[in-house]
């Protein structure tokens, strides 16, 4: 045996040991009535090729790794960005241990959310009771400020009503008479956890807002959207408001429920937009939202309620940066302080620097609807082309305001937007036209295993690189980070395709 | 013993489906089978007649109250009635909530699972109206009924819902052994109904395998919650669903492959037989006052 107690082997050698190696042989041949190696590697190289690409986009009625999530995934998202209140999820058990533990594998921390548990029998007589015994139970043991609540595809299909029901359970004592309970439906069927976020989050607003006379004043309200940087996002906004004197209110900050300090003191809900401030944000003058798709539903509310209401794509990057920061002023009247502007000059600065080794590379990029177009804003801003630009979240107003990128810019020639499609189609298009990187989540690393393109992970989730989402991308310094972020990888390629001693070691050079 | 039977009756709502199920299941009864009934309607009147009950216990509202069906145990739901003919009441939700659908689904796998068909000759599913969703198709699914038995009348609109669980049946008879029985005609003394009837079977690909007249004391002893086999046995209706039963009984493996029709050819059969006019297509969606400021023109 080649372990023992004295002398344990992480998974990750042991099964390399002969022992495992013979075992694995002999299921294979043994068991498994496989095809022959030359079959396979024939297979694999023609859904190599164009033939297969065609037919691969030809496809309709089968979905292969889409990179998006479902609804209540995003709700919960948006529930934790508040002041004491907890996500509450109508519909079965198994759906809420995915959206916890989806978020605690990319922010590293426990993400609080509740289920009410639906059985069979509560689909075949509906899920009042569960609703009832759900918030009491929910606001006795974990003694929330508010209970944001949503749904999953089993209380949707069978039509169960939030608002009946939510009124039902408070006139049985559940909760409190006036107790928050702001609630959306969700059905993961639908969209994805873009709209997911947009629907919880305008039920809240509406939730707060609705019935209320508006007494406008000056402050204005800002939204993030659904960000896999979140923590380290919401602290350069509020770091950049507050080094321009903007009085704001940040609707949905989940910055300090997924970032609590190991101090001793669990906190079951930390930090987020105090009730207070949620109720009172309906007299601010404006909403500035960073992410359109995010919040389409939501900014068509607020508009109704008499505020102006401006949508970014996610900005990041120098002119990205300078567009948000310019609405913020125009919005407020506050100027740039030079501090800000001294940030800049740094960004531009470090772009020039490393300009000679981004500059003409040909990218790939995928993620939701903004991140994307913000993101290729960025990279057509340094001189790469991103030629295949992917979002299976992503609808036709998406790629029409890609390909309106594109084209403003040079480096957009000859680039793509693909909207709907998924990660198997982007496999083709990297087979076909190769690129020189790829930008996306964690699951990109299947791609980059099967296709050799060199991924840099930039955005949701990533479960196999920690604490990224703790540094900003947004903001001058937020750009700095994604440049560094970029360029780390494009130097360890550079040095692995260098490293061949006395054969390609000629370019392995110190200084880059 | 021989092998178990599963028959279902399914029809459109307020056809005679119960009625004229637990009558036939009554005489097979007489004829020694060992039958279970399994309703599938969330009203949870299948089992009246035999059980001399207003409405028993249903699996769903017993499960209800032991917490979930995981709970329950078969005798709490099986419920014994005439000649020993067993039954039991899958029950579902109040009207508007919930998936009475799912409810079926449920109830049945329960049944499966506690071993409810032991020992039973013949397994028959009552379920409601037409096949709205999946939840009302599951005993016509792989290894439940092998034949349905479509209750109608020579209404237009019974004629219309046989048509429509015939489309069910058929999709599930490529995949699975399930297959249509036959028409039982429920007479409502329409025009021309028994030829109206026998025509649509043949359209369908099935037979008209019995015409029940209409008779009043099928009313006399369903007031006192009795088939006409218990309250009557002697009556000429009795024998009507005697010879319905040896009818279903010699049926076996006869079932067919329905040919569902379309809208128009449904309508075209009511023309053909002349219950139906054919539509003046110039007059339709017209208003009165239209039609008249035509007329004057």
């Amino acid at each position: 045996m080649s372990q023992s107690a004295e002398h344990i082997l992480d998974h990750e050698n042991l099964f390399r040991e002969p022992e495992y190696l013979e075992m694995f042989e002999s299921k294979k041949t043994n068991f498994e009535d496989p095809h022959p190696a030359e079959k396979v590697a024939e297979i694999r190289d023609w859904t190599k090729g164009w033939e297969y690409r065609e037919k691969n986009f030809a496809r309709e009625s089968l979905t292969v790794n889409p990179a998006k999530a479902c609804q209540p995934l995003g709700a919960v998202f948006a529930a934790v960005g508040f002041e004491g209140t907890l996500p509450f999820v109508h519909g079965s058990q198994g759906c809420v241990a995915y959206y916890r533990s989806h978020f605690s594998r990319h922010f590293k921390e426990p993400t609080s959310c509740v289920s009410s548990s639906m059985t069979e029998d509560a689909a075949v007589f509906g899920g009042l009771n569960n609703m009832i015994d759900g918030l009491a139970n929910a606001y006795k043991l974990y003694k929330p400020k508010m209970i944001a609540v949503s749904t999953t595809c089993m209380a949707e299909v069978i039509g169960d009503d939030l608002n009946g029901f939510i009124q039902n359970a408070k006139a049985k004592g559940s909760v409190p008479e006036d107790f928050d309970v702001p609630y959306a439906h969700t059905p993961a069927f639908v969209g994805s956890h873009v709209t997911g976020y947009d629907n919880a989050l305008r039920g809240i607003v509406t939730h707060f807002w609705e019935g209320k006379e508006r007494a406008p004043n000056d402050k204005i309200n800002f939204i993030g959207g659904f960000d896999g940087y979140t923590v380290g996002n919401m602290r350069e906004v509020k770091r950049m408001f507050g080094l321009m004197g903007v009085d704001y209110t940040l609707l949905g900050d989940n910055s300090d429920a997924w970032d609590t300090p190991t101090d001793g003191e669990f906190r079951m809900y930390d930090g987020g937009t105090t009730l207070e401030d949620a109720k009172a944000a309906l007299n601010a003058k404006a909403t500035l939202s960073m992410q359109e798709f995010c919040t389409e539903k939501t900014l068509g509310y607020i508009k109704e309620r008499g505020q102006e209401t401006v949508a970014l794509n996610h900005p990041v990057g120098v002119a990205g940066t300078d567009r948000f920061l310019m609405e913020v002023s125009r919005l407020t009247g506050k100027a740039i302080p030079a501090e800000l502007e001294k940030e800049r000059g740094r960004l531009l600065d470090a772009i020039a620097d490393s300009s000679s080794h981004l500059h003409g590379k040909k990218f790939a990029l995928y993620g939701d609807p903004d991140l994307t177009l913000g993101l290729a804003a960025f990279l057509l801003e340094l001189g790469v082309e991103p030629v295949h630009v992917l979002a299976t979240n992503g609808t036709k107003d998406w790629a029409e305001k890609m390909q309106a990128l594109f084209d403003s810019s040079p480096f957009g020639k000859g680039c793509h937007a693909y909207a709907g499609r998924d990660l198997w189609h982007m496999r083709s298009l990297l087979f076909t036209e190769p690129v020189d990187f790829l930008i996306g989540n964690t699951y990109g690393k299947y791609l980059e295993r099967d296709t050799g393109t060199p991924l840099i992970r930039v955005g949701f989730p990533i479960f196999d690189r920690h604490h990224h989402h703790r540094f900003p991308v947004w903001g001058y310094q937020g750009g700095l980070n994604l440049l560094v972020t970029l360029l780390d990888k494009v130097f360890d390629e550079l040095d692995k395709n260098t490293n061949v001693a006395g054969k390609t070691d000629y370019s392995f050079d110190i200084i880059r | 013993m021989s092998a178990l039977r599963q028959i279902a009756f399914y029809g459109k709502g307020g056809i005679g489906k119960s009625t004229t199920s637990q009558n036939t299941l009554a005489a097979l009864a007489d004829l020694g089978q060992k039958i279970l009934i399994v309703g599938c309607d969330p009203k949870a009147d299948s089992t009246r007649l035999i059980l001399h009950a207003k409405a028993q216990d249903t699996i769903l509202s017993l499960a209800a109250e032991a917490g979930s069906v995981e709970d329950l145990e078969l005798e709490d739901v099986m419920k014994v009635g005439y000649k020993d003919i067993r039954c039991v009441e899958s029950g579902g939700p109040e009207p508007g909530v919930g998936c009475a659908g799912r409810g079926v689904i449920t109830s049945i796998n329960f049944l499966e699972e506690e071993g409810a068909y032991d020992g039973a000759d013949y397994v028959s599913y009552d379920v409601l109206g037409d096949v709205v969703c999946g939840g009302f198709a599951m005993p016509i699914r792989e290894n439940k009924a092998q034949e349905i038995y479509i209750v109608m009348s020579g209404e237009m609109m019974a004629m219309y819902a046989a048509n429509n669980i015939a489309k069910g049946i058929l999709k599930y008879a490529n995949s699975g052994g399930v297959r249509l029985g036959g028409l039982i005609c429920n007479e409502r003394q329409t025009d021309k109904e028994y030829e109206l009837a026998d025509s649509l079977a043949k359209k369908l690909n099935t037979t008209l395998i019995h015409f029940v007249p209409r008779d009043n004391v099928v009313q006399h002893a369903e007031l006192r919650r009795m088939t006409v086999l218990e309250y009557a046995p002697d009556s000429k209706q009795a024998d009507e669903y005697r010879q319905l039963a040896q009818k279903i009984h010699d049926n076996v493996g006869k079932g067919t492959i329905p040919t569902p029709i379309t809208m128009d050819e449904l309508e075209e059969l009511l023309m053909d037989h002349g219950i139906m006019q054919k539509v003046d297509e110039s007059i339709i969606g017209k208003t009165a006052a239209e039609l008249a400021a035509e007329a004057a023109a």
